[in-house]
């Protein structure tokens, strides 16, 4: 099938989906509905989420019966590197302390941009890792480790 | 007249305490440094610093975050002019005219009338706020919850608006702004909702989680994907003195400017970026010779730059006077607040007198190190600038990783930032606004609190939203708004505005 309006057709799709969910959710786990004047927990849930599922159809069939733009491509690469360092980081930064995962942050992610300068990337991370030290966890007193726990 | 000035002596007394000047700089001087810089907002550094603001003074906290937000309307405006990039994005019109101007070797003069114009908004949006705000705390003293469902209703109408693009898509945003706010426990029953048994997710998502992964991660996501980095060149200065010619035609600009900004700042979904827009078409509007317009003239420079230093600053009326967040940054600012255990709202005034008045006061004492500082400092700034984006973009990572792991010390706060990062990206692929999200988001808890009191309050019956006078008012104009944008000629002209974008 040809979509006319790819952009929209896929946000009105995407917007059902989640609005629906809700209160699918809000029935499924049985969350009390209540009465207007004492209204229980699935209630306000329940009615947002129909409103957006019915806001999600109504954009899809606007879309349907409209010209509009396409979906711009994904840049799959600057994404997976970045998001993933993220991740990476945040589930290491305790056992292996903050010097090294900054330094281990800074490397995944520049995978991401357009060129990749092993040797100024090396500096930068060593750099940032001493400078966020002193400032975060010397500076402001945040509760990380240094270094790596298995050390101690 | 003698409680104003007393209250502003108030302010004053808490705010010349060095150490709240040493935090007012500290915020004004971070603001200039990331509204210099492109690719980073108030938001993102807001949301990052939010965590470490938690030791603080609650005046201190405030006085801090306030200032970055206003000094990165000084700062956005230094990169518009030389480099022809916004640093900020209140400062995309004021590019137009100021890269002209400085092309013809007036970037000195377009400098000066930026900062000189944002000082003078900056002073008038303070003492509005002053003056505007103890009136607005009253009234606000008399809303029940139904009034109070349908101001954050208007709030929230009133963003749909003034955002661009499809207003479909943006109500769409807001609502799912709303039921994710709804995640976590319940405060009526202390039921737990949509947690999906994830123990983590039963005091629901952070907004700094949200606004992390939305507005910085996509962000840099945004960015790298735009490609070559752009080539940073940076004409000379020249002499930082306008002519007197320039004087006399910014003089009126600025007005206008700091009129309609300050007007616009307070409206619900409105801030800095709208401000600078509208002045700079109303400047176009009613000049007698618009051709000059996008050649270097000093209006589209004074009066955008005007407007949002001004909104910026009355943005906090509605804030501090209905505890209501008219835009993200003031959201962030809610969050600052709860951090501080403050409940946002016209009692803040009465209750926190000096945290209040300090920072307002602070908010003019602010403006003014600004001018002092930003004109001399304007080659440090500009220094800024040649540092490649391929060796920025770790650095804000390594700021906002460390500022999310540190709001409950978990790895689960990073991982979800992540996920909110690939979902914020999603959506503006899909050309949905993510602005609208995060006022859903803030507000839906405080909406659905409201709706059930008001509900209770009424035994079940509906229609106490339009019998109440004020509730009615309130739900009569966000009606009538939906009705005009609705209209094909005001729609036609609201997408012609937001096309210069």
């Amino acid at each position: 099938m040809h979509l006319r309006n790819p952009k929209d057709f896929w946000a009105g799709v995407l917007f059902a989906a989640i609005g629906f969910a809700f209160a699918i959710v809000v029935k499924v786990a049985e969350y009390p509905m209540g009465t207007a004047s004492r209204m229980g927990a699935g209630y306000f849930p329940f009615v947002l989420g129909t409103i957006l599922g019915v806001l999600g159809l109504i954009i899809v069939a606007k879309a349907l019966v409209s010209d509009g733009d396409r979906v711009p491509k994904f840049a799959w690469r600057p994404i997976i590197f970045i998001l993933g360092a993220v991740i990476i980081f945040g589930l290491t930064a305790k056992t292996i302390g903050l010097a090294l995962a900054i330094v281990v942050l800074v490397m995944i992610a520049s995978f991401g941009g357009h060129e990749f300068r092993m040797k100024e990337q090396l500096i930068a991370s060593v750099v940032l890792a001493i400078g966020s030290i002193a400032v975060f966890v010397y500076g402001l007193k945040l509760p990380f480790p240094i270094w790596p726990s298995f050390f101690n | 007249m003698d409680a104003l000035i007393a209250n502003l002596s108030l302010g004053f007394s808490v705010a010349l305490q060095p150490e709240a000047l040493m935090y007012c700089l500290i915020g004004c001087l971070l603001g200039t440094l990331i509204g210099v810089l492109p690719g980073i907002g108030p938001v993102a550094t807001i949301a990052m610093l939010l965590p470490a603001t938690f030791a603080l003074k609650p005046e201190f906290s405030l006085i801090m975050l306030a200032g970055i937000y206003y000094g990165a309307q000084y700062g956005g405006s230094t990169t518009a002019i030389l480099v022809n990039i916004p640093g900020e994005s209140s400062s995309v019109v004021t590019a137009l005219d100021g890269y002209q101007m400085a092309r013809n070797g007036r970037a000195g003069a377009a400098l000066t009338v930026a900062a000189l114009g944002s000082f003078f908004a900056g002073c008038v949006a303070t003492i509005l706020l002053a003056v505007a705000a103890p009136p607005l705390a009253e009234i606000a003293f008399k809303f029940g919850p139904a009034e109070y469902f349908s101001l954050m209703t208007l709030g929230l109408i009133a963003a749909v608006v003034l955002a661009h693009g499809s207003v479909v898509k943006a109500i769409a945003m807001i609502i799912l702004g709303l039921l994710l706010g709804l995640i976590g426990t319940d405060v009526n029953s202390g039921m737990a909702r949509f947690n999906f048994s994830i123990p983590e997710l039963v005091d629901g998502i952070g907004f700094v989680v949200i606004a992390m992964g939305v507005f910085g991660f996509a962000e840099i996501i945004k960015n790298l994907e735009q490609g070559d980095e752009s080539e940073v060149f940076v004409h000379k200065v020249g002499s930082l003195l306008p002519t007197m010619k320039d004087f006399k035609d910014a003089w009126p600009a600025v007005l206008r400017g700091t009129g309609l900004g300050s007007l616009l700042g307070i409206l619900p979904g409105g801030g800095a970026v709208l401000a600078s827009f509208s002045a700079y078409t109303l400047e176009k509007k009613i000049a007698k010779d618009p051709s000059q317009f996008g050649k270097g003239d000093i209006r589209g420079v004074a009066a955008p730059e005007s407007a949002n230093n001004a909104a910026a600053q009355t943005s906090f009326i509605p804030l501090l006077t209905l505890g209501i967040p008219p835009n993200p940054v003031m959201a962030l600012m809610v969050g600052a607040m709860i951090i501080q255990g403050i409940q946002p709202g016209p009692q803040v005034m009465t209750e926190k007198p000096q945290l209040f008045w300090g920072m307002i006061v602070s908010m003019w004492l602010g403006n003014l190190m600004l001018v002092i500082l930003n004109l001399p400092l304007i080659g440090m700034w500009i220094k800024l600038l040649t540092v490649p984006y391929r060796l920025l973009y770790p650095a804000i990572l390594v700021f906002c990783c460390i500022g999310v792991y540190s709001l409950s010390n978990s790895p689960f706060d990073v991982v979800f930032t992540a996920i909110f990062g690939f979902i914020g990206y999603l959506f503006l692929k899909l050309g949905c606004e993510p602005a609208p999200l995060l006022l859903g988001f803030i507000l839906g808890p405080m909406m659905e609190e409201n709706l059930r009191r008001a509900m209770l309050l009424s035994r079940g019956d509906a229609t106490v939203f339009v019998t109440r006078p004020l509730s009615a008012t309130l739900l009569g104009i966000a009606a009538l708004l939906l009705v005009i944008i609705a209209l094909p000629a005001i729609r036609a002209k609201r997408e012609e505005a937001f096309v210069e974008e």
